[in-house]
């Protein structure tokens, strides 16, 4: 699975448990809302019931009567907030006006945070919030995106540019297709809610606990918006309870917290209920319109892919949905475009794959279609239209094992037995299916700096800005720093989770590992040169005459690489210099430049359908990935694993429904937003292909994160239709829609 | 992190006095009647491995056992608690040793965030002491009030199957 050689006992590449799995297991890993403290104040959100108008009055008279209540925060009686937009901008903001939570009277969208009831403890909070009462005048609401449809304007985004002319290509090829595909919105709702515990302390300043993907975001936004000094707000996250891109930007839970802290001067918790993880960001409700033409032997001659997204009046939220269209295959006359549709809504956000999971979907099942149509295995149909170069930006591949996923995720599957016609496989009273789509994700570097430090007992720790949202992202550094000091993992520690540390990028779009981990092989190597300077001055030194690049660090040691014998201990030279550390500030290299960096999939999924009753069971999945060399298998797998249950749950289950009369939110719950149970997820299978990149970063390693859940859905749709003969184009693909 | 001074409702005339054993401890607590066994164990005895995925039944984050049976902490009131014996993921393990199914939820990487650990290893040992899980397919499906948003079921599922013999034998506590 190397793809780098590296001597025997380097840690990248192996399957560690994960170095936080004991806390996890015991219950002693701590997430935002667990921080106690003596004397902690409770909030309870109250949340608008419209969908658009204004307050006329919130009375909280009642709710200040209960014994306990210690304040009921609206916008008439909030401290002082920053009143520009660009104070309330963080580092995945949409374009537009952020929400300004408790700002004024305006309501935007329903479930929009309208007062904050802070008390004693959460029972008194909870029940107090219930008796403030709120009079509005509404005014009249959209929040349908296909009604909507004709206010679409054209997306802040910049597309590549139309290549060829797809309107002239359609018309002359010999096979083409016109289809439209529809997505629902569709929530994170990570497991754990989101929460912030502000631990107010004597000097005024703020010690907050927070749900974020960035600790340095939150402390960007609560600095900006309470108009405070740097220094007088931190923000820790040790453990965040799963993520998916929820916490790329503050939730309003954070700034709530940090005004009843600051009004009351006491440390205050506000922890999100389930149903208030339904009224921030999510996956948008979308349209596609997809046209393809081919060859009568199914070359590709056009595509044109529009797509229509919801977002709210206050934000354009973009995404790349439609780019996959313009590079997955060979094709040249393309046309591509995006469109926003503005509601009464919150803004969407990014989650897992963002963009990718739509645009793929859709793209997907149509070369499904295009295959049938053509008479084509669509596997042969993929192959045919190979892309070795992304012709959006005309630059060839530095890596591209897709073949490789193709030819193994098939052979793993039994590809081969697939018979062309619907509805001829079958088990018993169950029709049997087989689909297969292709996945691709940006493999993206960002700057990122981190420090590491051996201190006088040998022990290193190294440490950024990160967050580990499940990603495995303590154990995958500690490996790296491992494995570039030469030391055994036991004696390395990764630090993360802290907005004071060496500044990291957001914990999101699987570029952790090519960012934060450049940057720790970066400090390490830096450290080696001070490690070496010192050896180099010891009494009698072996290395006298030596240069840095003619000794390794292996096994505790620095030796010479020609003449391993002559050694040092690290201990010994950290003995003579006391402990030593460095930083680095690593970017992504100029070399990378010249290539197009993408991470791919191949996906080959199994469906069982009961002819009588429409159910459907994805009974099997091969899911084979290229995505350069992956540093952890274990954790890399789960990754996929993860990416593939949410296919599946994509694919069959989520929907977040809105009653358009109400504006609101009608299955805003556990029981009513179905994600995949225990029994819902049967045999998956994941292949990492190996793949050499020496372009993408010194690590050859692409990230993990969003390639499991890209193609996923499209799979389990195409196989749908193998089993059943209905095209389903619209998700969930649920049993009402079968039979 | 210090669970010195949290309100446990003493002063309350609501209050009502219960005698439990928590984690193999016995306790005697004053506790409201409307809080909730979660509730009590995270906010006010600052036992936080307990979690709180939807406080309404629906996630399985808050399952801990109770007598031994497998019960959501969020639907099960604190003065229910009287005379009982309660075992969070806080009193599995012994010492340093790890309980099996803890062992093995490591070994398996059976999960990412790990918020919904906790409940998914309770509800394990509570399934290995009803006797009823005989298959992969048994386990899967009554483990299925466990959601993990993280997806990381086939890892949970070698994990329990692996480490169930192991719990049976030690009397699944
Ligand atoms: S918190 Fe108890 S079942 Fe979800
Ligand atoms: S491990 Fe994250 S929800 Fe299960």
């Amino acid at each position: 699975m190397n793809a780098h050689a590296q001597p025997d006992s380097s840690p990248l590449g192996r399957p560690l448990d994960r170095v936080d799995g004991p806390l996890k297991v015991t219950g002693q890993a701590r997430y935002a809302g667990e921080f106690n403290e003596g004397g902690l104040l409770y909030g309870s959100v109250v949340s608008s019931t419209i969908a658009r108008g204004r307050v006329l009055s919130i009375d909280g008279a009642a709710a200040e009567a209960v014994p306990g209540v210690q304040l009921v925060l609206t916008h008439l009686n909030r401290p002082r907030l920053a009143a520009d937009d660009d104070s309330y901008e963080d580092m995945d903001s949409a374009e537009g006006s952020a929400i300004r939570p408790l700002f004024n009277d305006r309501v935007l969208y329903s479930g929009q945070p309208l007062a904050l009831v802070v008390a004693d403890n959460l029972e008194i909070a909870r029940h107090a919030a219930s008796l403030v009462t709120i009079e509005y005048a509404a005014e009249a609401h959209q929040t349908d995106l296909v009604a909507a449809l004709d206010q679409a304007h054209a997306a802040p985004a910049e597309l590549p540019e139309p290549r060829g002319d797809a309107e002239a290509a359609l018309l002359g090829a010999a096979l083409s297709i016109e289809l439209e595909y529809a997505l629902p919105i569709e929530h994170h709702n990570p497991m754990e809610p989101h929460a912030s515990t502000v631990l107010y302390q004597d000097d005024g300043s703020l010690l907050i606990y927070d749900k974020t993907q960035g600790p340095q975001n939150s402390q960007q936004y609560v600095q900006h918006v309470f108009l405070l000094d740097k220094e007088k707000v931190r923000i820790l996250a040790p453990f965040v309870g799963g993520a998916f891109g929820s916490g790329l930007r503050p939730q309003y839970q954070l700034p709530l917290a940090v005004m009843a802290a600051l009004v009351l001067k006491r440390s205050v918790r506000v922890t999100l209920t389930r149903q208030q993880m339904f009224t921030f960001g999510y996956r948008p409700r979308m349209l596609q319109r997809l046209r393809l033409g081919c060859t009568a032997n199914g070359t590709l001659q056009a595509i044109t892919h529009d797509a229509f997204a919801q977002t709210s009046r206050f934000e354009d939220f973009t995404e790349h949905v439609v780019e996959w269209s313009g590079m997955l295959y060979h094709c040249d006359n393309v046309r591509l475009g995006y469109q926003m549709v503005p509601l009464d809504v919150f803004t969407p956000l990014d989650m897992r794959a963002p963009g990718a999971t739509e645009g793929v979907f859709a793209l997907e099942c149509a070369m499904d279609e295009l295959a049938c149509a053509a008479a084509i295995d669509p596997l042969q149909l993929r192959l045919l239209n190979f892309a070795d170069t992304n012709q959006n930006e005309g630059k060839p591949y530095s890596s591209k094992e897709l073949r490789a996923c193709y030819a193994q995720g098939a052979e793993r599957f039994g590809w081969d037995r697939r018979s062309m016609e619907p509805r001829s496989m079958r088990d018993g009273h169950q029709l049997v299916g087989w689909g297969m789509a292709t996945g691709v994700w940006e493999a993206m570097q960002n700057p990122a700096s981190a420090r590491a430090a051996l201190a006088a007992d040998g022990t290193l720790t190294v440490s950024s800005a990160t967050t580990d949202i499940g990603t495995g992202t303590y154990t995958v550094m500690t490996q790296i720093a491992a494995a570039a000091m030469g030391l055994p993992v036991e004696q390395v520690e990764f630090k993360l989770g802290d907005s004071s540390l060496p500044t990291a990028p957001l914990q999101g779009g699987s570029f952790t590992v090519s960012s934060v981990g450049t940057a720790v092989q970066q400090a390490c190597t830096a450290l080696q040169g001070k490690l070496f300077e010192v050896a180099q001055r010891l009494p009698q030194s072996p290395f006298a005459g030596a240069v840095l690049e003619q000794v390794e660090f292996v096994d505790g040691q620095l030796r010479l690489r020609e003449s391993p014998e002559t050694a040092l201990a690290i201990a010994e030279v950290l003995a003579a210099s006391g402990p030593l550390e460095a930083q680095a500030d690593a970017k992504p290299d100029e070399k990378r430049d010249k290539f197009a960096t993408a991470t791919h999939s191949a996906v080959f999924v199994e469906v069982k359908v009961d002819e009588a009753l429409g159910s459907i069971q994805v009974s099997r999945v091969v899911s084979a990935i290229a995505a350069g060399r992956v540093v952890n298998p274990k954790m890399a797998r789960n990754q996929i694993l993860g990416g593939v249950v949410w296919g599946i749950g994509m694919a069959l289950q989520e929907e977040t429904q809105i009653d358009h009369n109400l504006g609101r939110y009608m299955n805003h719950s556990l029981a009513e937003y179905h994600i995949p149970v225990n029994a819902d997820i049967h045999d998956i299978e994941v292949i990492f292909v190996e793949e050499n990149d020496d372009v993408v970063n010194a690590l050859g390693s692409k990230g993990v994160g969003e390639i499991g859940i890209v193609g996923v859905a499209s799979a389990v749709a195409n196989a749908i239709y193998h089993a059943t003969g209905k095209r389903i184009r619209e998700l969930p693909i649920t049993l009402d829609k079968l039979l | 992190m210090s669970a010195t001074s949290l309100r446990e409702g003493r002063s309350d005339p609501a209050a009502h006095s219960i005698s439990l054993v928590l984690n193999g401890q016995p306790r005697q607590l004053d506790v409201l009647p409307w809080t909730t066994v979660l509730d009590l164990l995270r906010e006010q005895l600052d036992l936080t491995g307990s979690k709180k995925g939807c406080d309404h039944g629906q996630c399985g984050a808050c399952t801990v056992l109770l007598d031994g049976k497998r019960v959501n902490a969020c639907l099960t009131l604190a003065v229910m608690l009287d005379g009982r014996d309660l075992t969070t993921i806080e009193g599995l393990a012994n010492g340093d040793q790890l309980h099996p199914l803890q062992e093995a939820f490591v070994r398996h990487d059976a999960f990412q965030c790990g918020y919904c650990t906790p409940g998914q290893i309770c509800s394990a040992v509570g399934l290995a002491r009803e006797g009823r899980a005989q298959s992969r397919d048994e386990i899967s499906e009554l483990m299925s009030g466990n959601l993990c948003r993280c997806g990381a079921y086939n890892n949970i599922l070698d994990a329990i199957e692996e480490a169930l013999p192991a719990t049976r034998g030690e009397g699944g506590a």
